[in-house]
């Protein structure tokens, strides 16, 4: 592993050597401390730097997440800018008009914050838990599952499927989260298994 | 991409034909506008729009959607009538001089072995003679009328300049200049690069589309160096990875193959999947599947995947049908036989041909599931948007649950780009709300489903309850455990099969790659392509380093590029037959007489010997193919068809309809236009924007501000025929739906003339649905067939046949 020098560390850094050489030598000592205070400090100083990649396009730029708070420190983090990654070799730093925006899809008013359900029906959604949520999917796959289960064909050939239910997978999901998708779709038998490269 | 996006710096020419990579993918385009300004190459855009990615191209041609099969066969008629053909690679590194069976032909566009009843061929002629010692007959002389040149030869002849002007409306000056500047890069020392994307893909013949530009790239000898390769422009983030991983009805991670019924046993499996070389000596490295499978099961099963039951082959559905795509599977629902449907990440109500039929067949689920970060029309599919979304939500009896998701910034792993290259990213954000990561949902989603069959009993619950879970805490799967998973672990230790006393990895250790796979269950890897991304020197998906000897663009040690940290698949291909680079200044690997080595990882054993071994080690040939014998099911070699919806009736095989062996299910057929409609007389095709991504950013406000609206564009003449102003409003239909929008009336879209008639083309971008900060509009998919990919049923959103007229506008 290459080691990482923070672009945070970096800036800081760089400041420091700048005021304790060039004005320092100069005898300017107690103008430029007069002058550091009095200028505010760099805004992304303060937050925590993160390295991602858009999740838009296949060219997958990489991108720099700046946060209030640490996740690695168990902080509650709020991501308050992003742009481009100037070390990544692909994009260079650069954006498109839809990577230049991602801010706007992280803090999105459509983003969904809590499980919803819609009864049969119904005109509209209400409120519901992640644990009802799931008790409701479980069951319910398990009866369709139970009563649709295929374990022979016509013929007497084990064939263990089920083709009732249906599963579609995502476009950016990261590959850790289809590996586990796939071991859990196909543990069942399901055969209705798609995902956006069909498309 | 055979390539990356960095190695298009090395071109001499781009085609940009079926995509639209300025708009599409803006900072991967950046390596065109380099490599133009740094090395002169040209730039090519032939589309039926004049895009952004036209307007920096040193050459525009226009074509109309749906014959890019005529124009590219056109090219390689060219490219052979004036021998621009790189003629010693085409030689040794295809299969030009391979014979074919005297059975095959092709004869009024269709191959031997049709059933119009099924739709489908019987293809055991489309094969290679077998000679006595089991081998391919090849006749290196090229004398042999039914080697595969000369076939390729009489079945490109068709395709004149003429016929090419007549189908695709490019105007002969124009297509010549295209083939002149094409067949300059038969030089050893010219590279081309092709880019597309779904605008090759969304065709009812989206997969010949792609084979026809990879002949053509062969035949100039431009596959498997720097600057060259056929470089698929994936639409999304991760759609290589979920690919690669085979989330597909008929896939298991790594291109392997689920069963079908004719299989009921390993042995059974294994006998159609053995890869024996069509030629002495090749490496035809599939031979090797049988170790990919059974390390895949002891990821699935562990301890359950055993010698004894065949190491759980019985837990893997076997298929009746090719597969389960979504055309099958939303045919399936709308004929009300399925109940459950869970979608994860993913928008079908809009994203899916023919949305009335969609909405129907949604409505007659019992359960739809939703996980997304975002309010997606499909979770409200039931839901009154007018116009919109025209539906009463007391008739739809279907229950919904919508989950919220993280979205990238709240999430760690790993996306496959479009170069194949793996790379990591970390967290940077607390999720809003309850959202909650995918991998903690189907987590909780397998643990109750395990739970209740363990309670309960039920259906064959072995798989369920044995399925491999090692997760330190099983509710919470962490992105490094599976991606370790995933590069898989030996489960005893594993030696070297050549020196039994060299160890490869020890016993628990993670394995360093693919190569040391075994198929006797004493190692475990959740798909082999991937294997070596994260093995004992660390999570290789998270290097950072941009050491880039030379800058040939490789960049080995950023991230991990699959397979094996290869950047250029075919790479053999760069050299000659002694082993020496064709180009020297495009040197990639060579041979030093005892080794291959150079700037990328060798795509061939490290030994091979150059004269022996041919570069394309997947095949059993040891070649490419130009002749693709029984692979796929519309024919060996591209050939012209119309689409399903054609303004015009096809001019070389004028009985058949669409593609041949396309699947068409029975209520869809009646919903198309007939050829050359009068009621639907405009061939209509469907686009992105640069300023939108799919249906994603129109709930960003600044991407929603910058493009708010939804629009048509039409020409200039068409819009003074029909008495469409700029701007006006306009109802857009076809067979299956209605659209009302605004006109964009540009210069951008011209008419063609094709077969002698005049074609106007209505231009319908993406981006719009009823959630989100953009207005509500329509799209594409209220009006395209639905019809499949011959081979891979990808719909056919790129050709279809509308009628458009002016509107007064909605009442505001």
């Amino acid at each position: 592993m290459n080691i990482e020098l923070s672009r945070r560390a970096f800036l800081q850094t760089a400041g420091a050597g700048l005021a304790g050489t060039t004005l320092g030598a100069l005898g300017f000592g107690d103008i430029e401390a007069a002058h550091a205070a009095a200028i505010r400090s760099f805004k992304l100083a303060n937050t925590t730097e993160t390295r991602n990649t858009c999740p838009y396009c296949s060219v997958a730029c990489g991108v720099i997440l700046y946060s209030k708070g640490d996740l690695r420190k168990g902080e509650q983090a709020e991501i308050t800018h992003i742009e481009g990654d100037t070390d990544h070799p692909t994009n260079r730093g650069t954006l498109c008009p839809k990577g230049s925006a991602l801010l706007g899809f992280v803090k999105a008013p459509t983003r969904l914050q809590q499980p919803m359900i819609r009864k049969p029906g119904a005109d509209k959604f209400e409120p519901t838990t992640w644990e009802d949520a799931f008790d409701r999917i479980a069951r319910l796959m398990k009866d369709d599952r139970d009563q649709n289960f295929v374990a022979t064909n016509n013929d007497g050939v084990t064939v263990n499927r089920w083709i009732t239910t249906g599963f579609l997978a995502a476009s950016a999901t990261t590959n850790e989260t289809a590996f586990e998708t796939y071991k859990v779709v196909r543990s069942t038998g399901m055969l209705v298994f798609d995902n956006q490269a069909r498309v | 991409m055979t390539n990356s996006w960095t190695d298009i710096r090395n071109t001499d020419l781009v085609v940009i034909m079926g995509g639209n990579a300025a708009e599409a993918h803006p900072c991967g385009f950046k390596w065109v506008t380099e490599a133009k300004a740094n090395r002169g190459a040209k730039l090519i855009v032939v589309d039926p729009r004049y895009t952004r990615s036209a307007s920096v191209s040193d050459l525009y041609a226009p074509i109309r959607q749906g014959t890019d099969i005529a124009f590219l066969l056109g090219l390689i008629n060219y490219c052979i009538e004036n021998d621009n053909v790189q003629r010693e690679y085409v030689k040794a590194f295809t299969n030009a001089a391979y014979v074919v069976k005297a059975g095959f032909t092709y004869q009024d566009g269709l191959f031997s072995g049709y059933d119009e009843a099924k739709r489908d061929y019987e293809k055991s002629s489309w094969d290679y003679e077998i000679g006595e010692d089991g081998f391919a007959v090849v006749d290196d002389t090229l004398a042999n009328p039914r080697c595969v040149w000369n076939l390729l030869k009489n079945h490109v002849a068709v395709y004149t300049p003429e016929m090419v002007e007549r189908i695709c409306g490019t105007p002969k000056d124009k297509f010549l200049k295209v083939a002149e500047m094409v067949a300059e890069c038969s030089s050893p020392t010219k590279a081309m690069t092709s880019m597309y994307a779904l605008g090759w893909t969304q065709h009812s013949k989206g997969s010949q589309n792609i084979r026809a530009m990879a002949m053509l790239q062969l035949i100039l000898g431009n596959i498997g160096i720097r600057g060259g390769g056929m470089n698929a422009l994936r639409g999304h983030s991760n759609i290589q990875g979920l690919t690669d991983i085979g989330l597909m009805s008929n896939l298991i991670p790594g291109y392997l193959t689920l069963p079908n019924e004719k299989e009921p046993d390993l042995t059974a499996y294994m006998s159609t999947r053995g890869f024996k070389p069509l030629r002495p000596n090749q490496m035809s490295y599939w031979q090797n599947y049988r170790k990919f499978f059974v390390s895949f099961q002891k990821a699935m099963y562990g301890s359950a995947a055993t010698a004894e039951n065949d190491f759980a082959y019985d837990y893997l559905p076997k298929l009746d049908v090719p597969g389960y795509d979504v055309l099958r599977a939303f045919e399936m629902m709308h004929q009300g036989k399925m109940n459950l449907y869970l979608c994860q990440g993913f928008n079908p109500l809009q994203s899916f041909p023919n949305k009335q039929k969609i909405t129907a067949a949604l409505s007659k689920l019992k359960l739809l599931v939703v996980m997304d970060p975002l309010a997606t029309e499909t979770a409200r599919f039931w839901e009154n948007h007018g116009a919109h979304n025209d539906v009463d939500p007391s008739t739809i009896q279907t229950e919904v649950i919508e989950l919220p998701s993280t979205c990238f910034a709240e999430d760690d792993g790993s996306l496959t780009n479009s170069g194949r290259w793996l790379q990591w990213h970390w967290a940077g954000g607390t999720p809003p709300g309850e959202a909650k990561r995918d991998t903690w949902i189907m987590a909780q989603i397998h643990l109750r489903l395990k739970e209740l069959y363990r309670k309960e009993g039920g259906a064959f619950p072995d798989p369920i309850v044995n399925l491999h879970w090692p997760y330190a805490d099983p509710g919470d799967p962490k992105a490094e455990e599976i991606a370790q998973e995933i590069n898989g672990r030996a489960l005893a230790t594993v030696t070297d099969t050549a020196d039994p006393t060299k160890v490869l990895a020890e016993a628990g250790k993670l394995l360093p790659g693919f190569a040391a796979l075994r198929d006797d269950g004493s190692t475990s890897c959740g798909c082999w392509i991937y294997s070596g991304c994260f093995n004992e020197k660390g999570n290789n998906m998270a290097r950072r380093d941009t050491d880039d000897p030379d800058e040939t663009g490789a960049y080995l040690k950023w991230a991990f590029s699959w397979p094996a940290n290869r950047r250029i698949l075919y790479n053999r291909a760069s050299a000659d037959l002694n082993g020496k680079a064709w180009d020297p200044d495009r040197k990639l690997i060579e041979w030093d007489g005892a080794k291959w080595s150079g700037y990328d990882v060798p795509d061939i054993a490290p030994t091979a010997k150059p004269g022996e071994v041919g570069p394309f080690i997947m095949n059993p040939e040891g070649v490419s193919r130009l002749f693709t014998r029984g692979m796929m099911r519309d024919g060996p070699f591209p050939a012209h068809y119309e689409p399903f919806e054609s303004p015009i009736v096809n001019p070389v095989a004028p009985n058949v309809r669409g593609n041949p062996a396309a699947r068409v299910f029975e209520g869809d057929f009646r919903q198309f236009a007939e050829p050359a409609s009068a009621e639907f007389p405009y061939a209509a095709t469907s686009y992105r924007l640069t300023e939108h991504f799919h249906f994603w950013t129109k709930h960003v406000v600044v991407n929603a501000v910058m493009q708010p609206e939804f629009f048509v564009e039409i020409s200039e003449q068409l819009a003074a025929e029909k008495g469409i102003a700029k701007g006006g409003w306009v109802r857009v239909w076809s067979k299956r739906g209605s659209v009302t929008a605004k006109a964009v009336v540009t210069k951008r879209i011209k008419p063609l003339t094709c077969d002698g008639k005049t074609v106007h083309i209505v231009g319908i971008p993406l981006h719009w649905g009823f959630t989100g900060a953009a207005k509500k509009g329509f799209g594409p998919n209220m009006l395209t067939p639905y019809v499949g990919d011959a081979n891979i049923e990808t719909p056919e959103y790129k050709a279809f046949l509308v009628n458009i007229e002016p509107v007064s506008g909605p009442v505001a």
